[in-house]
């Protein structure tokens, strides 16, 4: 370690500001500080900080994504097998194809969304904030696993650069930036990103797995109850067999790369809740929400609007519900900050995400559209909540005062 | 029956370097004591003496630009050495050389215990005693035009291996309760002094004590009066500590100020922690000789405790409020590979994620930020160490953005820097909260 420390230090001149590599400055630093916690110490105020800093609880939230990201591997693996209708599933084989299949979206999403990053801090003399991070594994995970790369790449630079750094970077942004990047896919190229072609990988990668049909089509769980047109209501994987509560537990079902998995996602969960970088007030109230709009839709279930079927708890399996209430809500920069608007926030997310995803056909998923309106919604409910502090401290003041 | 109030809200740090007993040992005399008026925030300071001026106990050796009544004095008799200038001329401090032979020859004023409310106010402010206390709104000194609506007096000190103030107040109930007599002619209000529940201190006559449990920054003055009485938008509450207040019932019953004081000297970089009786402004120099721990590590002396204390180098001198120097690593000399990723038991955190936090042992931190500078990313952090009605990140967000309404609404006039210091402690993003607390107070004061 004491050789890295030194090359460092004897390449560190020519990053200076007259070294000849100075352009590189903001790359240097930021790598020099992921490998090197930094020695500045305090010059005003406390003479100690904790321990805790925001490069730990972005790689927290990363490690809290692998069990999705992994059993995305293997889903994306599944359902290739699957569709073309093997009948056996070698481990080993499906993840190598999840892997080489995920592989080229996460390179791309950090590629694109570092090097804007890296050019901004640059150009404003700041050292890398980490978000992106977390931002850079989000995408893939959250985009369905044929999207084109050009797209992916088109739709990271967008958000990174006109939901994040006009704002002034990482801690600034009112939208959560891996969902912008979702939702400029989604409504930029909606024939492209919605419908049944997108969510099963259909060609062979490297000699592994199968090239499956043209006319091939896979819908996720969520479409088929959007184009459910009569009859009885049954949901169907790939080989046309029902699909059970358990294999939707799992994730074994067709969907968007990280986010089929509510076991996966549990796990993470549980790893964000016990090291408090989460907050456990917005994804209790995200489950209570989508619990109560699911059990509201399902006590009024008409054939109009078929995904009011749903049970409510088979709501919180299907499409990115989860995985909304566990990575996307807690977003402490784009959620409310205020404890009992954490309440509020996570309830409307949860209520809005099930109520468009039943009684709005043309949308057969909601959750991100309900994350991103509370995220919109979010500085009016901490304003509230502000509020009621003023309005006592001036309630306060009116008594002294009579 | 004591009032109680409960809180919850707040961290005691667990730091190596506590004492093991107070009583205190006697060092030799410093040979220099220095006054220096950034500690005293709202004072102007102007000269009262020139270099080479012999000075007793007492003398005034700066004054207030804004009332010349209020002083700043010598805390040991000598001659001025120095007076030494920053920049644009700013008096940084004033350098008293300590005449051992007369040192403490008291220079007595007449005592007032009996005296009316101009006599008293104006014995206390020519005795330097006044430019110990604080008045809130803005955290500065009282100003002698205040008729404060409440005193705040606290007895607990919470901070970080600080030392029991009622230990260093035992058998001083006179002195206490003259204090409480003289100030009680300054104010229409009551008098409260905040105690540690369990509190062996007896019932003072002419206060009210409320116990608050010992969960710093429960023994902030700030903080007390915040959960008793909040300060409203117009009002005046005045804080200190009952160290001062025995001062003044000292200075009432005999006329002479005492400027003696008890500092503990903690710290992990300190060889055998343990309370010292020196002087007021004594040179570090003179507190540490022998103390420092000579393992080759690059040291931070600090006069205070670790959150709030003022970084001094050996060269440096005693500062407000005069009770206590905390030595910990600088951590300048370290080189730690990928900090962010330890799971080293001896790195001291509120986050689980950290192993240190389920042990129950004392730590040596250094003075390390251990991180980078960001914007606020993470929510309610500062509000889990912050036991006042306040909304720490939106009072502060308000005061970056220079929003004065939005200030007075949130409530700055409740607040100190010192309050914030926890929350500055555990903020992930690093920000310099007690700065940014201190520059908004400033600015309110300018321009309201």
């Amino acid at each position: 370690m004491k050789a890295l420390r030194n090359y460092l230090n004897r390449i560190k001149p020519n990053f200076e500001p007259d070294g000849k590599l100075h352009a590189f400055r903001s790359v240097f630093d930021g790598f020099e500080t992921f490998l090197y916690t930094p020695n500045t110490t305090s010059t005003s105020g406390v003479n100690v900080h904790d321990s805790l800093d925001s490069k730990r609880v972005m790689i927290i939230v990363v490690l809290a994504l692998m069990p999705c990201l992994l059993f995305g591997m293997y889903n994306a693996g599944y359902q290739n097998w699957l569709a073309a209708g093997a009948t056996e599933f070698p481990f080993w084989q499906l993840m190598a194809y999840g892997l080489l299949a995920v592989l080229p979206r996460i390179v791309v999403a950090y590629v694109v969304g570092l090097g804007i990053e890296f050019v901004v801090a640059q150009w404003r003399r700041e050292e890398i904030q980490e978000g992106f991070l977390v931002t850079g594994i989000l995408i893939p995970l959250i985009c369905p696993i044929e999207t084109p790369l050009w797209m992916l790449a088109v739709a990271t630079a967008f958000s990174v650069i006109f939901v994040k750094e006009v704002f002034g970077g990482t801690g600034y942004n009112v939208f959560n930036v891996a969902l912008v990047t979702r939702a400029v896919l989604f409504f930029g190229y909606p024939a492209q990103m919605s419908g049944d072609k997108v969510f099963v990988s259909t060609n062979s990668i490297c000699g592994l797995g199968f090239d499956l049909p043209d006319g091939f089509s896979g819908a996720t769980p969520l479409g088929q109850i959007a184009s459910f047109t009569g009859g009885n209501l049954e949901l169907l994987n790939l080989k046309g067999n029902p699909i059970s509560t358990w294999d939707a537990f799992l994730g074994l079902i067709p969907g968007s790369f990280g986010e089929t998995s509510t076991l996966a996602i549990l796990i993470g969960a549980v790893l964000l809740l016990a090291t408090g970088i989460a907050s456990w007030r917005i994804m209790l109230s995200v489950i209570a929400g989508g619990l109560f709009m699911g059990w509201v839709a399902n006590v009024f279930q008409t054939p109009t609007y078929p995904a009011s079927f749903l049970d409510p708890f088979d709501q919180l399996l299907f499409g990115g519900f989860a995985f909304a209430a566990v990575f996307m809500a807690t977003d402490p920069v784009t959620a409310a900050r205020t404890n009992p608007g954490k309440y509020v926030y996570g309830f409307l997310v949860g209520v809005v995400a099930v109520l468009i995803r039943t009684y709005n056909n043309g949308y057969p998923e909601g959750a991100m559209l309900a994350v991103l309106l509370a995220n919109a919604l979010a500085p009016l409910i901490d304003y509230c909540v502000v509020q009621l502090n003023v309005s006592r401290r001036m309630r306060r003041q009116r008594r002294v005062a009579s | 029956m004591r009032r109680t109030v409960s809180l919850k809200k707040g961290l005691n740090l667990n730091l190596e370097g506590g004492m093991a007993s107070q009583s205190p040992v006697t060092i030799p005399l410093p040979a220099r004591v220095a006054v220096i008026p950034d500690d005293f925030p709202g004072f102007l300071p102007k000269l009262d003496v020139a270099e080479g001026d012999r000075v007793e106990v007492g003398s005034p050796l700066l004054h207030d630009k804004n009332d010349s009544r209020v002083k700043l004095v010598a805390p040991a008799a000598g001659t001025v050495e120095a007076i030494v200038r920053g920049a644009r001329r700013k008096i940084e401090r004033v350098v008293v050389k300590v005449d051992a032979a007369a040192a403490f020859a008291p220079v007595k004023s007449a005592p007032f215990a009996d005296g009316d409310v101009s006599a008293v106010a104006e014995a206390l402010m020519a005795s330097g005693l006044w430019t110990m206390m604080r008045r809130r709104p803005y955290d500065i000194v009282p100003l002698p035009a205040d008729r404060p609506r409440a005193i705040m007096v606290t007895a607990m000190d919470t901070a970080p291996l600080a030392p029991s103030l009622e230990a260093m107040v035992d058998g001083k109930r006179s002195e206490i309760e003259a204090g409480i007599k003289t100030l009680a002619k300054l104010s229409d209000g009551p008098i409260y002094i905040g105690v540690e529940s369990g509190s062996k201190l007896p019932d003072f006559a002419g206060a009210e004590m409320v116990e608050f449990p010992r969960l710093h920054p429960a023994g902030n003055a700030g903080v007390q009066i915040a959960n008793i009485e909040p300060v409203n938008k117009g009002e005046v509450v005045w804080t200190l500590d009952i160290l001062t207040l025995a001062r003044i019932g000292h200075l009432a019953l005999t006329g002479e100020a005492d400027w003696s004081v008890s500092v503990a000297v903690t710290g992990s970089e300190v060889n055998e922690p343990r309370m010292e009786k020196t002087v007021a402004g004594a040179e570090l120099k003179t507190i540490l000789n022998g103390e420092l721990k000579a393992d080759g590590v690059h040291q931070r002396i600090i006069s205070g405790n670790v959150l709030t204390g003022t970084r001094e180098s050996l060269d440096g001198f005693l500062r407000y409020p005069y009770r206590q120097v905390t030595v910990i690593p600088e951590g300048d000399d370290a080189d730690e590979f990928m900090g962010w990723a330890s799971m080293s038991p001896s790195k001291m955190s509120v986050s689980p994620s950290f192993i240190g936090h389920f042990l129950n042992r004392k730590f040596a931190p250094d003075a390390r930020i251990n991180g980078g500078r960001r914007a606020m990313i993470m929510s309610g952090e500062y509000d889990k160490v912050f036991p006042m009605d306040i909304l720490p990140e939106y009072l502060i967000k308000a005061i970056l953005a220079k929003d004065i309404d939005r200030m007075e609404a949130l409530g700055i006039y409740e607040v100190a820097p010192e309050d914030f210091a926890l929350a500055e402690y555990v903020d992930p993003s690093k920000l310099e909260l007690q700065k940014i607390v201190r520059e908004g107070l400033d600015y309110l004061r300018s321009e309201v």
